[in-house]
């Protein structure tokens, strides 16, 4: 995905599965990427941070100006993987209240630790 | 500030990078595109001292798609480079040359290298690689070496340590250990480097670009000029990026080998043998005071490990010698050498164990004295630096205590221990002190003005999470009067004026600085031209009274006929300052410990900062946050294990080096208290990247205390330590 196609949106930081910075959806549902091959995917849709759809020069995602607004990021290593998450994370209805959005986005390592932000960030794009 | 007011200083400006980095179109280290990018891959040592015997590196080197195979024979021709604590002050987290000897000092030391065409190849070559070794047991525990004291370091003391004691009415004398932390950015240290001749450009996860660069002009025998660095976007550092480490130097001789663009990548277990590390601390406290509470004696002794070769000193008895008033006082720091890779600084050296131990043990003693701990504080403060006797440049310390205690809701008369309980878990609450000391660096920037109304300004620092393109941004606006989506910021490239690293919470209070004066000297020098030319419609106006911003700007550079006009402005702080320079703090936590299991969990934190002047207050705010939560993940959470007998990592891996995850935070507020630092520079501000971290372990374990009855002298604060401390667990 990164050295093939050159989507360097998900990032490589452990190639373990614990820490979520490779995030990606296959076919709405999260995965970290680093553990499977494309090959295991045939025929579903996987988006990664690029196809969300959002522009740096313009219009962003909702969830991606919602991280803009609330500074959920700082250094940005792991956002993409946090933002799939966020995404997947409201279409589950897992947004009910921090706590929740705690727990469900627990799989999302930020060593910048902007957690307190990110949920900040999620409740504001879950329109609440 | 500038003769014009304006509303950029101080303004909490969204980070002018979030666009990029939450499209993941941000370019890492790991994200440049190169044509022919070949990979190498390392292979690390499975002993922890001793010599290499043999290397079977035939079947690796047949291997499909690998280019080299490189093996510690010296062969790479790698020149020596100076380590950042020898007396050269060299760029390198560790002297030792790479791949030079078949001796071995640390597990996981780089023995071998692949290249090959494709990361899957390297890494199946290197898996190919078979090593013998002669061993040797090496020496890994603290508690095994013999304490030395470190070169060119003598003992702090004021008074009589002794006779302080002696006068005291109460003493407190405790223990702390702290084990070593791994800074585990989520960027793993990547390095992609491209030859062309003798001219080499590296694109480095670094927080050092100049550092780099002058490490590798050594290393590779070239001028600095030919050698260019670049670090647009850095994916965390928290110290272990500060300094050069081997494979950087490594990626650099692998592409001059291949004669082609290299990239290496750290893998996340490689991450923990290879870029250094907080090291271990053991630390003893002695504590005299009056009844009153004044201090009469402290005694602070902390012995930190470092490797065979370098003078690491984890200076956990600095923050104790500025603290407090204290007649009485001594600091005795001591080294011990381990069979490891030398220790590098992490975010907040020394102060984040030394602050763990002073703040326990001032608890401790306010326990004792049955006395509330924010006013055992006051009692001690020190109106001037006690180590110099020189005024503080800032200081707002109480009024910290003050603002986060009401915030907090802090109850002076509720402090016995083990009264709280909430069904299942038992609730405390606690406090400690923090502080960061300022250490100047000189810095130098670039400004430009140009004719379609934008301005560029540049320097070699970095975003490495701090926001600098933001920040730096709006210190330029300010004094260009325009506004910060018409300055484009560059960073993180050696062909930039020079900074110093992006280490120390340096950047915005000295960079800052410089890009204030090459922004002056650039608008200076185009408006000083026009109101000396009759021809210019601003002949003979007063400089201050005119316009500051885009229209003048663009007028006067489209009627003299330059497409823009450039300048260099230097910040040279004061080395001898007549001030002390510290950032000051105080943070508030409560806890819920779980009564049967002694599970600890922080429900919030309140923090106070006094950080001098603060430019952005939204991501200063997220910097603290961070920094709070470091502290939090070091009080409860993280620990390096070291096999004592083996001396490796024993889960070199997110999944067994526990860092904190959205649920294991509550509530964490921060403050800002006190107001520009008016000795620092005209710019007021200090820095705010590490002081978050200062005090918050202490302040958690103060708490633990107060919830429990149980004072946990080592950290982390796990359960079973709790426990063993037996209140609870019944």
């Amino acid at each position: 995905m990164r050295e093939t196609l050159g989507l360097t949106g998900p990032k490589k930081g452990c190639d373990l599965g614990q820490c979520g910075a490779c995030t990606v959806l296959v076919d709405g549902r999260r995965i970290t990427s680093c553990l499977t091959f494309a090959l295991m995917h045939g025929g579903r849709e996987v988006t990664t941070i690029e196809g969300l759809g959002g522009d740096p020069e313009g219009d962003l995602h909702p969830v991606q100006q919602a991280f803009v607004d609330h500074d959920a990021f700082q250094c940005g290593f792991c956002t993409p993987g946090q933002i799939m998450s966020a995404v997947a994370l409201l279409a589950e209805g897992h947004a009910g209240d921090d706590d929740e959005i705690r727990e469900w986005m627990s799989g999302n390592l930020c060593r910048c630790a902007a957690y307190p932000n990110i949920v900040a960030a999620i409740t504001a794009a879950a329109g609440r | 500030m500038s003769p014009q007011t304006t509303p950029w200083i101080g303004a909490a400006a969204a980070r002018v990078d979030g666009p990029v980095k939450v499209t993941g179109t941000a370019i890492y280290t790991g994200d440049v595109a190169l044509p022919e990018l070949a990979h190498a891959v390392l292979v690390q040592s499975t002993i922890a001292k001793g010599r290499i015997t043999d290397m079977d590196i035939a079947a690796a080197e047949t291997a499909p798609g690998v280019l080299a195979v490189c093996t510690s024979d010296g062969s790479l021709g790698i020149g020596r480079v100076a380590s950042y604590y020898s007396a050269d002050n060299g760029p390198m987290g560790d002297g030792r040359t790479p791949l030079s000897d078949a001796v071995i000092h640390h597990h996981g030391q780089h023995i071998a290298m692949v290249v090959a065409q494709t990361l899957e190849e390297a890494v199946a070559g290197a898996e190919r690689i078979r090593t013998r070794y002669r061993h040797q047991s090496p020496l890994v525990r603290i508690e095994d070496a013999i304490p030395q004291t470190p070169p060119g370091r003598e003992d702090i003391v004021r008074g009589d340590l002794t006779t302080g004691l002696a006068v005291a009415d109460v003493t407190v004398e405790a223990y702390y250990e702290t084990p070593p932390q791994h800074m585990n950015p989520m960027e793993p240290c990547t390095t992609t480097a491209h030859w062309v001749g003798d001219r080499l450009t590296v694109y480095d996860s670094t927080q050092y670009v100049s550092g780099v660069r002058d490490a590798l002009a050594s290393a590779f025998g070239v001028p600095p000029a030919n050698v260019r660095v670049l670090s647009g976007f850095v994916g965390g550092g928290f110290g272990s990026k500060g300094t050069v480490w081997p494979h950087v130097l490594l990626a650099a001789a692998a592409a001059r080998l291949v004669d082609r663009p290299v990239r290496l990548a750290l893998t996340r277990p490689q991450m923990f043998t290879s870029c250094g590390t907080r090291p271990a601390t053991r630390q003893r406290i002695v504590l005299g005071a009056h009844r009153d509470g004044r201090l009469t004696a402290i005694g602070h002794d902390g012995t930190s490990a470092t490797s065979p070769g370098e003078n690491v000193v984890e200076s956990t008895g600095g923050l104790t010698s500025i603290l407090y008033a204290c007649p009485n006082v001594t600091i005795r720091q001591r080294i011990v050498r381990l069979d490891m890779q030398a220790p590098t600084f992490q975010r907040a050296p020394g102060r984040a164990p030394g602050s763990f131990a002073l703040e326990s043990a001032l608890d401790e003693l306010a326990h004792e004295l049955r006395m509330d701990p924010v006013e055992l504080r006051l009692r001690n403060h020190a109106d001037a630096d006690p180590s110099s006797g020189r005024p503080w440049s800032g200081k707002h310390l109480r009024e910290c205590y003050r603002v986060g205690a009401e915030r907090f809701g802090w109850d002076p008369a509720d402090r016995t221990p083990g009264t709280r309980r909430e069904g299942d878990v038992l609730i405390g609450t606690g406090m400690a002190s923090a502080t960061h000391e300022m250490d100047p660096g000189p810095a130098a920037a670039y400004a430009e003005l140009r004719v379609d109304g934008t301005a560029v300004i540049g320097v070699a620092s970095h975003d490495i999470g701090t926001g600098t393109y933001t920040v730096l941004g709006q210190i330029a606006a300010d004094v260009l009067g325009l506004p910060p989506e018409r300055i484009i910021v560059r960073l993180g490239d050696t062909d930039l004026p020079e900074a110093p690293p992006s280490i120390g919470s340096q950047t915005v209070a000295y960079v800052g600085p410089a890009i204030r004066r090459a922004c002056e000297a650039v608008r200076d020098d185009l408006l000083a031209a026009a109101v000396a030319d009759p021809e210019s419609p601003l002949y003979r106006r007063e400089i201050g009274a005119i316009e500051f911003g885009p229209r003048t700007y663009v007028a006067e550079l489209a009627r003299i006929g330059e497409p823009s006009v450039s300048a260099v402005g230097h910040h040279h702080p004061d080395a001898n300052s007549r001030y002390a320079v510290h950032s000051f703090g105080a943070h508030f936590a409560e806890v819920a410990v779980d009564a049967l299991t002694g599970t600890v969990r922080v429900r919030r934190m309140v923090g106070a900062f006094d950080v001098g002047r603060v430019i952005n207050p939204r991501t200063a705010r997220s910097q603290l946050l961070g920094g709070m939560t470091f502290g939090l993940a070091q009080a409860l959470m993280e620990a390096t294990v070291i096999d004592p007998r083996r001396g490796h990592v024993v889960e070199p891996h997110l999944a067994g080096y526990h860092l904190p995850v959205n649920a294991d935070i509550g509530t964490l507020d921060v403050l800002f208290v006190g107001e520009p630092d008016p000795h620092i520079s005209d710019l007021g501000a200090r820095g705010a990247g590490e002081i978050g971290v200062v005090g918050a372990a202490a302040a958690i374990a103060n708490a633990v205390f107060h919830a429990t009855g149980v004072r946990v002298r080592t950290l982390p604060i796990t359960p079973d330590r709790v426990v063993a401390g037996s209140a609870v667990g019944g």
